[in-house]
């Protein structure tokens, strides 16, 4: 085309200014959230043995949300009992019947979405829009995929029965509070086992409401118990004696300690851990949509997801191409109240999450890779860190290497698709990795070779109850969704294990 | 240049655009649905959207009287002084000159369809005149359909070689390139089409997604495809090229996601009725009735619109 050859100068002058400036546009349901949380344990709110709260704050603004039982060694002994006492009654239920206590929880959990997704996003920071549209109602959807389990267990494996293997001990994660609670209860309940379950300190609300929703449910009394508090707790619901399973999701740094507390045990375990996963862009890749899918997979909940798509190898023909339309994106997204509708990246976690992003950025800087950030105006209080680019990375730079779980993306290049393929495999992590090209048999080829769990052709970060999910190597073992995830929580009778 | 004709001709003309998937496409304009725009920026984005509106009529029924009170609505379509003046009327060749009587000098510009709208089924030379005849009639604007029959057979220096005798023929009036994007379907052809067009078009002409004649007019999915394609031509350039909606935006709320698209694709520059507009009818007037609703804090009844179809 006679154009393509034009010598007119280069220019990317495009303007993404203040000429329509939005209102804002905040979310104003209830929260309808209570001053102080006890303990669930037995099926009712209980204070803890030693009456100690700690507070949980917005990270949007700082401000006080709720007070936050703190539970020791012997409320966590007492929420084993109480589920050990259930265990019995609820696992001789008719699948059908535990089924109808799914199928309800994830009915009311519709009824009060737009409650529970402005109570998420005030307790953990991510915007309104994932809240609402994603966390809320993929939450829901496990409860109904795994309802639906609950009375087919015969197909679970076929040719065996299944057994539920009794209390499970399950910690979970900070960011995303609420799904990762569904991911660990629903499939757990399913089968007919019961829990105690520890969310993370600095997320707990969602997580004591949904108890509000177990016992408009009537779930019977001790058949989930919920104790709150931070790694102490953490690691007295792992080490407990009364657990046939303990299932982690969180750092690879703490999934190591569970898993040396656990040697020479027979307790069963999964573990989701961390994640550095790569994201490959050919030169015949859709590019508008590759870079879309690049800021799914980076931006989503500020960075703060294990498979994120911390990695982009983009390959060098194309590579300035995709960083210059990458900066363009970036540069629209919008930065702040995670309330407001409008908000696509919220406010970071905590005060401890910032600092560890900043210090990661620092390194990259001081290793030499060139940093990106678009202006933007950042709330002047909470926890707040603007989209960054990293161009220049290589295989050795810390940025490289180590997970940020911050909105910071850095950017390599590769020259072919063996390189591709090797330099996405070298990490100590293979959780994730996404390939955007048009050509079908390179997907293939791909999605063999990387060593990664989920490999996401020509999207990214994208999710289904039906699909399993989890990790190689240090990313951890075992599978959370679909019928794969569900033998994660039974014994096969008659036989060796799965 | 190109073989006139081959498979080789289209394999090269998608390589060099490169690629769109769809689906990623659909979700990144799914994500412009979900902006809320309140107050202020609201009442900003709905002003802009009637500055931007060619108000069109296009029918076998159109006479003068019609032209003379649509001419009327554009140039004041509300009492309300701080609501603008519609971009243009639009019209067939042979009602120009009546529009041109009507708008007078009040900046409302007039714009023709021409080139054996909305088919473009007949020969060049005929299509040419028209052209001419509009462009004579004193039409601002002139808005044509590309030969979609040779676009499909692949014969793409012929679709530009005639955008190009076009473009002459228009002389000082601006060209509307409409690429018909139900008839190109997909959104690799739709993007390669819009390549085709705007190399050979000037700065300030517009590419246009269809004629309102199909069942498949202006998306968010193709009006995206194309202002990126706009996006990416000026950027290996410098050209700026417009873009025009037209068909199938009827309420207030849908303009208002094509804005948010532009404003996050193209940026600021593009939030100009010189660089984007709406060809509507109906629009207009639930532009008008938003804004009143912002301004009063009541929605009115369409009959308090002038040239309203609806009532009851």
């Amino acid at each position: 085309m006679p154009t393509r050859k034009t010598t007119a100068p280069r220019r990317s002058g495009l303007i993404f200014g203040d000429l329509w400036e939005f209102d804002p546009a905040p979310e104003t349901a209830d929260p309808k959230l209570k001053a102080r949380y006890d303990l669930f344990i037995g099926g009712s709110f209980v204070r803890p043995r030693s009456g100690r709260y700690f507070d949980s704050i917005n990270p949007a603004n700082e401000a006080k949300l709720a007070e936050i039982a703190l539970a020791g060694p012997p409320d966590v002994d007492a929420a084993y009992r109480a589920a050990a006492r259930a265990f019995r009654p609820w696992a001789r239920l008719p699948g059908r019947e535990r089924g109808k206590y799914l199928f309800r929880i994830a009915r009311l959990l519709q009824d009060r979405a737009r409650e529970f997704a402005v109570a998420e996003t005030m307790d953990g920071g991510k915007p309104i829009r994932e809240s609402r549209d994603f966390d809320v109602p993929m939450a829901a959807a496990h409860f109904f995929y795994h309802a639906g389990w609950a009375d087919k267990l015969g197909y679970v494996a076929p040719g065996r029965t299944v057994e539920p293997l009794g209390v499970v001990g399950q910690v979970i994660p900070w960011n995303f509070p609420l799904l990762m609670l569904a991911w660990k209860l629903a499939p757990a309940l399913a089968m007919g086992n019961c829990v105690v379950l520890k969310p993370a300190e600095t997320t707990s609300i969602t997580a004591l409401k949904l108890a509000e929703i177990l016992q408009d449910a009537g779930l019977p009394p001790g058949v989930v118990n919920f104790v709150t508090g931070a790694g102490e707790t953490g690691a007295a619901v792992m080490g407990h004696p009364g657990a046939a399973k303990v299932a982690f999701t969180g750092s690879t740094e703490v999934g190591k300690a569970i898993m040396r507390q656990l040697a020479g045990t027979d307790r069963k375990m999964t573990m989701e851990l961390g994640g550095k996963a790569a994201n490959i862009v050919f030169d015949d890749a859709p590019i508008d949509q590759a870079v879309e899918g690049i800021v799914n997979g980076i931006f989503f909940n500020q960075g703060h997801v294990c498979c994120a798509g911390s990695r982009l190898l983009v390959h060098e023909p194309v590579a300035d191409r995709v960083i210059s339309r990458l900066r363009n994106r970036i540069r629209v997204l919008r930065v702040g109240d995670p309330l407001d509708k409008n908000t696509d990246l919220g406010a970071i976690n905590s005060g401890a999450q910032l600092a560890k992003i900043r210090r990661l950025v620092a390194s990259g800087v001081r290793e030499g890779a060139s940093l990106f950030q678009p202006p933007c105006r950042l709330p002047a209080r909470g926890f707040y860190y603007p989209p960054t680019l990293f161009t220049g990375v290589t295989q050795s730079h810390r940025i490289a290497r180590e997970e940020i779980f911050g909105p910071v993306l850095s950017i390599l290049t590769f020259r072919t698709v063996d390189e591709a393929i090797e330099k996405a495999n070298n990490t100590p992590y293979g959780l994730s990795a996404g390939v955007w090209t048009d050509k079908g048999s390179r997907i293939l080829r791909m999605s063999t070779e990387l060593k990664a769990g989920v490999v996401w052709a020509n999207t990214f970060n994208r999710f289904d109850p039906s699909s399993p999910f989890g990790g190689y190597k240090e990313s951890g073992f075992g599978r959370e969704g679909g019928r794969q995830g569900l033998l994660d929580y039974v014994r096969l009778a008659g036989g060796g294990e799965p | 240049m190109l073989p006139r004709k081959s498979h080789a001709a289209h394999a090269r003309l998608l390589d060099e655009v490169g690629a769109v998937d769809q689906v990623g496409v659909e979700e990144r304009v799914a994500k412009f649905t979900t902006r809320s725009i309140k107050r202020a920026a609201k009442l900003w984005g709905l002003r802009m959207a009637v500055s931007m509106t060619d108000l069109t009529t296009l029918e076998g029924k159109d006479t003068p009287g019609k032209i003379e009170s649509l001419c009327r609505k554009a140039i004041r379509p509300h009492e309300d002084p701080a609501i603008p003046h519609a971009a243009a009327v639009c019209v067939y060749p042979s009602l120009v000159r009546c529009a041109r009587a009507g708008v007078g000098a009040s900046g409302v510009k007039v714009a023709s369809v021409a080139t054996a709208f909305p088919s473009g089924q007949t020969h060049y030379r005929t299509r040419l005149a028209e052209v001419r005849g509009a462009v004579a009639d004193g039409a601002d604007e002139v808005d044509m359909v590309i030969n979609r029959g040779a676009f499909l057979a692949g014969e793409f220096s012929r679709v530009e070689d005639e955008i190009a005798g076009v473009v002459e023929a228009c002389g000082p009036a601006a060209l509307k390139v409409i690429l018909e994007v139900s008839e190109l379907e997909t959104f690799d052809s739709i993007r390669a089409a819009s390549f085709l067009a705007m190399g050979v078009l000037r700065p300030g002409d517009f590419i246009k997604t269809s004629t309102g004649k199909t069942t498949l007019n202006a998306t968010l999915g193709n009006n995206q495809v194309m202002i990126e394609a706009i996006r990416d031509f000026y950027m290996d350039t410098g050209i700026a090229i417009g873009m025009k909606a037209a068909g199938g935006i009827r309420t207030a709320k849908q303009a208002l996601q094509f804005l948010i698209a532009v404003k996050e694709t193209l940026g600021d520059a593009w939030l100009t009725p010189r660089r984007y507009r709406f060809g509507a009818s109906s629009l207009l007037n639930d532009l008008l009735r938003q804004a009143e609703r912002e301004r009063t804090g009541a929605y009115q009844a369409p009959y308090h619109f002038s040239e309203a179809a609806e009532s009851y």
